[in-house]
């Protein structure tokens, strides 16, 4: 099982090694976020031959998984629209994760967010 | 056959492309595998190669086995797999490694799948079973149905598919891509999945 550990971080180095690679001097590492957390979450999106850069600002309400595979999902409410989306914690398409505020909830999955009003949720979270 | 090897399944993770696919990987402990015996179709009728695999201490080894591996002069094994018609330049007792795949090819892996134990026709065979839960029924949602006519021929044919034991036996999955290999730990990294149990023994064939 060993061995395992030592391929996972060489994996995991190699993922952020394309990333460094990607971002130069721009690059910066994954921060330490917990759910509850606000983020904003800068998407590489390509089209065509250009690529630019999405960001996509909500809160976290789940991580998921170890290692490389690890996700995380972050809740954002548009137009009056709950969207939800996973990333990959690792994946050479995000530039970056920015924490923008802590947020101090008990459960480690915050799926009840879906139901409440957003000015409820402000009250959760601080 | 170009290229064989002896495995272990260590695990799976996953890996990124550069444009941001995400590739899932069994990674495999692929040998070093000693040449142990080599038959020709003049000694033996058959023309193949027997590989060895892991390494054990020398107590674990019977008297007849001492003296196989003491004829091709390597260390005691725990598995030995022969490999037909494989086609090597290496003489015994010398290694065969990972370096002789490359990125790119496709692998068949053969190995014991996992055990299910006792299961029902739904999971084992695919069926889709009889009925549905509504009008008064209740209990025959993953029943197998009728096994066959009445008094002509009054029996079940023989191999008629139903419940049993599942799993624990010889699988092959075929057209494995090597997505990387890193020589220095003597891994293989496969895209998608291999049959078995973590530090199940695996054959690898180049395809």
């Amino acid at each position: 099982m060993n061995q395992m550990t030592l391929i996972e971080s060489m994996v995991k180095e190699r993922a952020v090694d394309i990333r460094k690679q990607k971002d130069g001097e721009n690059y910066v590492e994954v921060p330490d976020f917990r759910p509850g957390d606000t983020v904003n979450v800068a998407v590489r999106v390509v089209e065509g031959e250009k690529e630019r850069i999405q960001n996509f600002k909500g809160i976290v309400i789940g991580r998921h998984g170890s290692g490389v595979s690890a996700t995380f999902r972050v809740r954002k409410v548009s137009n009056g629209v709950g969207v939800e989306r996973v990333f990959p914690l690792y994946s050479p398409m995000l530039q970056g994760i920015e924490l923008v505020r802590k947020g101090d909830v008990r459960r480690a999955k915050l799926y009840y967010l879906r139901g409440m009003s957003e000015r409820k949720i402000r009250q959760k979270l601080s | 056959m170009t290229g064989a090897l002896l495995g272990k399944k260590l695990g799976m993770t996953s890996i990124y492309t550069d444009n941001g696919e995400q590739i899932p990987c069994t990674v495999i402990q692929a040998g070093p595998c000693p040449i142990v015996q080599m038959k020709t179709s003049g000694n033996d009728g058959y023309n193949s190669v027997q590989l060895g695999f892991e390494n054990v201490p020398d107590r674990k080894v019977n008297k007849p086995l001492k003296g196989h591996f003491a004829k091709a002069g390597i260390e005691p094994v725990k598995y030995l797999k022969e490999f037909r018609d494989l086609e090597i330049t290496l003489n015994i007792g010398e290694f065969l490694k990972v370096d002789q795949f490359q990125k790119g090819d496709k692998v068949r892996v053969t190995s014991t799948s996992k055990g299910k134990g006792f299961q029902g026709v739904v999971k084992r065979h695919h069926f889709g079973g009889v009925g549905m839960t509504t009008h008064g029924q209740s209990d025959r949602v993953r029943a197998p149905g009728s096994i066959g006519s009445s008094s002509y021929p009054s029996r079940v044919f023989k191999g008629l598919r139903m419940a049993g034991r599942m799993g624990g036996k010889p699988t092959t999955i075929r057209n494995l891509e090597i997505v990387d290999i890193i020589p220095e730990q003597n891994v293989l990294l496969l895209k998608g999945n291999v049959p078995g149990y973590k530090n199940t023994l695996l054959e690898i064939v180049k395809q």
